[in-house]
């Protein structure tokens, strides 16, 4: 399931010939009036954004609030560059790391849980998935205790485990319907019947097919891992911690200076987003396979 | 499964292969949530709330619990979380199968609707909170600006409100509409993939059968999405419970209007109350699991019939 994600209407519904009475026809017109007003209303935010981090400070708390900026002031954009670039590299020191670790466990567990099973497989796989429905507070004050006695640093390192560890489940999820729903069974036992034992069949049978599956992990992985605000803020600081305990910082000082604030919620989004926009296809992938049905 | 029990030589490495998974679960999910659940039984308050005379790790029993459950801030803190995941619930499922109604039959452009009503997911919760904070500024005079002052500007000016000041028991649900909006695309995808999933002979027979497109929804479709539906409660039921980072972008910490569970356990944890601040987290834990377990269990049964 993982790849196609949403398929397209059926072509029968598509060119259904319904008559154009005009009770149709306004029916048509509301659809797309609705169509377009929702599209603007959910894209507010992003205008109130972009419009915003290029006004000047001043400019920002002036008597309208939603107009365009009377001329572009990079006053926030410069500011919020200073103060987030250092933790912008932190950040992929967490994130993509994690997404590739997690992602290589959750591809030997999805392949054993679907395709190589022991006694018992059902019920691990279970327990695993409800640690991704935990919430994350009932292990955070253990968390704080265990991790300074395993010798990782605070921040970055600590982080690092804690997504490695919490990123196995749905990547396991996510590699098992598609191992189920795109490696049939008999070429595992063909692979059997020619003595290919666990490794081999992995590492040549089933690891040239598990691209796509990949693709959906990574970019699952990198996406809850950049945007993760939990961890970061009991687990580190602004100093070792992420670009999100940057922006929390931006945003919580006594007055808040909108250009700058939003400028930086511009900078942090901007890597998920453009993911979003490249690779979103994939991402649609990750979402549905996140409600556990394949 | 009938299949006979194949030597432990065939399936015994596919075990060992896991093992490093299994041990990690096992310990950071299993075995951390054990020992928070014993500390929430000990005394491991701040100094100033300590029972005079007692060691910092003694087992105090339930004693945290009936303390939260018999303080009328958390009690406020649980009301407002029903309050926060009823509105959130009810309104991601509401939009999301509207949109998804609205684009099933195949539109002009599906792409680019389908693409900006799910951008908000891409986004990090805190990063949206940010502009949220703006957006529901509780202003409505002269100097109303977000959403209040955008509501003057279009002649709705009667919709001007306090948003999350306005009630200390009710405000929180404006809280919701920030998780609507992120969420509601997540749900549309899914009811979307649920409709076109199902097999376009199905809508042809009930149309030859001279069903209207009322009865063919209510009595055909609908129907076939109830295990979709299924999923996306259990979705924002369980993101629901675990709200944190939009509050604490939007509101802040220790803000009456806004209190919930987790904000109040983070709040604990910064005062080294954590065997408090763990007995918070345990009761969410439950209420989680009361959501989930049923379904995964549910699930693991299903997937075994077939």
């Amino acid at each position: 399931m993982t790849t196609d994600v949403i398929p397209a209407a059926a072509p029968s519904e598509l060119h259904r010939k319904v008559k154009k009475t005009p009770r149709s026809q306004v029916a048509r017109t509301v659809k797309y009036l609705l169509l377009i007003f929702f599209l603007l209303v959910v894209l507010i935010p992003a205008y109130v954004l972009v419009v915003t981090s290029f006004k000047s400070f001043g400019e920002a708390l002036g008597p309208n609030r939603w107009a365009l900026p009377s001329g572009l002031s990079f006053e926030g954009w410069s500011a919020a560059w200073s103060e987030l670039s250092p933790a912008l590299f932190r950040t992929m020191l967490i994130a993509i790391p994690a997404a590739v670790i997690s992602s290589m466990l959750g591809a030997m567990n999805g392949f054993v849980l679907s395709r190589w099973r022991f006694p018992g497989a059902n019920v691990v796989f279970t327990l695993m998935l409800f640690g991704m429905f935990i919430p994350y507070q009932a292990v955070m004050v253990p968390l704080l205790e265990f991790l300074p006695m395993t010798g990782l640093g605070r921040g970055v390192p600590q982080l690092l485990a804690v997504h490695v560890v919490y990123g196995i489940p749905i990547c396991t999820l996510i590699f098992r319907n598609y191992y189920q729903t795109t490696v049939p069974m008999e070429l595992i036992e063909a692979g059997r019947v020619d003595g290919a034992g666990l490794l081999r069949t992995f590492r040549s049978l089933i690891l040239p097919l598990s691209l796509p599956g990949f693709v959906v992990t990574m970019i699952w992985q990198f996406t809850s891992v950049w945007n993760d605000y939990l961890f970061a803020v009991f687990l580190s600081s602004r100093d070792n911690g992420p670009v999100i305990l940057g922006l929390a910082n931006l945003a919580g000082s006594q007055i808040v200076p909108y250009p700058e604030v939003f400028a930086g919620a511009l900078i942090v989004t901007a890597p998920t987003l453009l993911v979003y926009i490249v690779l979103g296809r994939w991402f649609v992938g990750g979402l549905m396979a996140g409600a556990v049905k394949s | 499964m009938k299949r006979k029990i194949r030597s432990v030589r065939t399936w015994g490495p596919g075990l060992l292969l896991v093992s490093p998974s299994i041990l990690l679960i096992g310990f950071f999910v299993y075995g951390l949530i054990g020992w928070s659940a014993n500390i929430s039984t000990t005394n491991q308050n701040s100094r100033f709330e300590r029972t005079a005379g007692t060691a910092a790790d003694a087992h105090i029993g339930l004693a945290n619990y009936t303390n939260l459950f018999s303080s009328p801030d958390f009690i406020q803190s649980l009301k407002h979380l029903g309050i926060l995941a009823v509105f959130y619930i009810v309104g991601a499922l509401f939009f999301g199968m509207l949109w998804a109604l609205l684009l099933e039959k195949g539109v002009r452009a599906e792409g680019l609707f389908r693409a900006v009503y799910l951008f908000p997911m891409a986004v990090s919760m805190f990063a949206s909170g940010v502009v949220w904070n703006w957006l529901l500024n509780s202003d409505t005079g002269a100097g109303a600006s977000g959403l209040n002052q955008l509501f003057e500007m279009v002649g709705l000016g009667f919709l001007k409100n306090h948003w999350w000041v306005s009630s200390p028991t009710w405000g929180i649900a404006a809280i919701a509409i920030p998780a609507v909006w992120q969420l509601s695309g997540y749900i549309m995808a899914l009811f979307l993939a649920g409709f076109r999933g199902i097999p376009a002979d199905l809508r042809e027979a009930a149309r030859i059968d001279g069903a209207s497109e009322f009865q063919l929804y209510r009595h055909v479709l609908f129907p076939q999405l109830s295990p979709i539906a299924l999923s996306a409660l259990i979705i924002l039921g369980h993101m629901s419970l675990k709200m944190f980072d939009i509050i604490m972008a939007i509101s802040g910490e220790k803000n009456v209007y806004t209190s919930v569970p987790m904000v109040t356990m983070w709040t604990l944890t910064g005062q080294q109350d954590f065997a408090r601040a763990a007995a918070v987290a345990i009761i969410l834990l439950v209420f989680v699991g009361f959501l989930v377990v049923p379904y995964l269990v549910h699930n693991a049964r299903q997937e075994k019939n077939t």
